[in-house]
């Protein structure tokens, strides 16, 4: 399992997701410390592409050894592509969650909610 | 006070005050007067227990039980024979309790009755994962409609009229909570009505429900049936008899999705009607929707071969209430008799039992369409059950079948299920089940007494019904 960490060119959501933002898309993915929380991740129930986010909200269930859990939208928008990878090495999720462990790619519907986001080191100090 | 409530009256008045009511009645506040009871229940004053004794045993000997009659009685539930090595391994202490396998160190028996269990019901119904049971099999095939709804959100379940009627009923109960509609498929013929169902298809259709054979004991034709659901994007569940899947080809080669089952007939007697249990297989992509519990193999920390409940995540002590299902505890010593009584019959012997099924119905059937007044109700291929019209094209065969029945029971044969206490286009139906208990000579003797019952029950008929 990678080591701790907060990237800094990532924005961060109160329920321990990450958002790498492109333009008007952007990445998802749960940070270091959700996966750290779940353990041993086994299950990654791919939402489906076109399906809408709404922030704050959940989206998908990801699950480990230990629970089933909601993953809570960072941001609005319409999903463009998920991980396909993960049905096969869900596993990804913990050895590399700001990688090949991303979930789903969208194309945000609000593009300001980024501003509300938090940045690595404010998302950091949560944690304590 | 009664030697049955351990509570005094002082017990009581203490209990009351510290928590600061006046009588027992305030708890009641919060219901509606309406629907409380304002009188007494209506209870027979006590009795001394030998009385009580006495009464029950009256009671009892009113049951009639397939030893003392001659029964053709099936319907959902089968006399099949059960070998007494089948009471002697449940009757070990160690299976006694089905409470849930938590901690494998201590439950490598049971778990393994589980897998093996549930081995042979994926084997049967060729479909790869099984559950560790359901209670019994109309709360399967409603277990199956959950599954659908939590897959994908469409608003419609169709379901066969070839499904066991509780089956069905239980379903419409269970989907109106899901806001799900319930429609059902007539039947043409005896079987599903293709064309009915092709109409009913639709982009808003979660589910279709069929049975193999359905209650009519028919045999579907689901080469043709499914591949429709499938293009509909629904999902596929057969309800099936794993009796007779030693003769008819298993659900899974015809792309049902998830097969469920009543698991009476396997190793288990009529008991009065229960328990029994359900059994639930699927297609691997319902793996982590599949309700209940599932054991599976694994290795120890020394390499050897054992056994763990497996994929708990999506039961209800971890999920709560997103689970799957509410149910932990399972029918686990019904389906302990079903895999023991699998063993004991064998790859070879359910085959066996199939065919000799086969040759005693078929025998039955060209028997009573023999008998004067009687017609088949269908013609098409059945294993061990299939249904008459008594007295059909005549009218008033519904009056009629229940003097036949009468008449019969008079001469200790039970004839079957009278069709018409669930189906009202079959109201002069009679369902007869052939199971391998029921001999040649009991089939000619069905026929002479069938015979005779409806010849004296169009007899007694006075002219003015028979008219009507």
């Amino acid at each position: 399992m990678a080591d701790a960490s907060y990237p800094d060119d990532l924005k961060y959501h109160a329920e321990h997701d990450w958002a790498r933002i492109d333009g008007d898309t952007a990445t998802l993915g749960i940070t270091w410390y959700a996966q750290d929380q779940l353990g041993e991740v086994v299950y990654f129930d791919l939402p489906q592409i076109g399906s809408t986010l709404t922030k704050d909200q959940p989206y998908a269930e990801i699950e480990s050894v230990k629970a089933v859990s909601d993953v809570v939208a960072p941001l609005s928008g319409e999903i463009v592509e998920v991980n396909e990878g993960l049905a096969d090495s869900p596993e990804n999720v913990n050895e590399d969650p700001y990688g090949d462990g991303w979930l789903v790619r969208i194309r945000l519907s609000e593009p300001s909610e980024v501003d509300e986001l938090m940045d690595a080191s404010t998302y950091e100090g949560t944690l304590s | 006070m009664s030697r049955y409530t351990s509570a005094t009256d002082a017990d009581r008045a203490a209990m009351l005050e510290r928590i600061g009511v006046q009588s027992i009645d305030d708890l009641f506040e919060t219901i509606p007067e309406g629907v409380r009871l304002d009188r007494p229940l209506d209870l027979p004053p006590g009795r001394p227990e030998q009385e009580v004794f006495a009464h029950l045993r009256e009671l009892a000997s009113r049951n009639v039980s397939t030893d003392d009659e001659l029964s053709f009685l099936g319907a959902g539930m089968y006399d099949h024979y059960v070998p007494a090595l089948v009471d002697s391994i449940i009757s070990r202490s160690e299976f006694l309790t089905p409470y849930t396998p938590y901690q494998p160190e201590v439950s490598q028996g049971t778990l393994q009755v589980m897998f093996e269990y549930q081995t042979a019901i994926s084997e049967l119904t060729g479909l790869p994962v099984s559950n560790a049971t359901l209670y019994e099999g109309p709360s399967a095939l409603g277990a199956a409609g959950f599954l659908a709804y939590q897959h994908h959100k469409r608003t419609r379940f169709l379901i066969s009229r070839g499904v066991h009627p509780h089956a069905r009923e239980t379903l419409r109960t269970m989907s109106a909570g899901w806001g799900i509609e319930v429609r059902e498929i007539p039947l043409r013929d005896g079987v599903t009505d293709a064309d009915a169902l092709a109409d009913a298809l639709g982009d808003d259709v979660s589910a279709v429900f069929l049975s193999q054979p359905n209650f009519l004991g028919a045999v579907e034709d689901l080469e043709a049936l499914v591949p429709p659901i499938k293009e509909a994007g629904a999902i596929a569940v057969s309800a099936c008899d794993a009796m007779t899947l030693g003769v008819l080809r298993p659900p899974g080669d015809f792309g049902v999705d998830i097969a469920v089952g009543e698991g009476q007939p396997v190793g288990n007697r009529l008991d009065y009607g229960g328990p029994s249990f359900g059994f639930f297989a699927a297609q691997q992509a319902f793996l982590r929707r599949i309700p209940g519990r599932i054991a599976g193999e694994t290795t120890d920390v020394d390499g050897r071969r054992g056994f763990v409940l497996t994929l708990q995540t999506r039961e209800q002590h971890i999920r709560r209430e997103r689970a799957t299902s509410n149910i932990t505890t399972a029918q686990t010593l019904n389906a302990l008799a079903a895999i023991v009584y699998l063993s004991w019959l064998g790859r070879q012997g359910i085959v066996e039992l199939g065919e000799l099924m086969l040759q005693r119905t078929a025998y039955a059937r060209r028997a009573l369409a023999a008998v004067e007044g009687v017609e088949l109700l269908h013609e098409q291929a059945v294993v061990r059950e299939f249904a008459i019209r008594v007295d059909g094209g005549g009218g008033g065969g519904r009056d009629l079948i229940h003097d036949v029945i009468e008449r019969c029971a008079a001469e200790g044969v039970n004839p079957g299920y009278r069709l018409g206490a669930d189906y009202d286009e079959y109201d002069d139906g009679l369902l007869v089940a052939i199971t391998e208990q029921r001999t040649r000579a009991d089939i000619d003797r069905l026929a002479e007494v069938l015979g005779r019952a409806v010849t004296g029950a169009r007899r007694f008929r006075r002219p003015e019904e028979v008219t009507a």
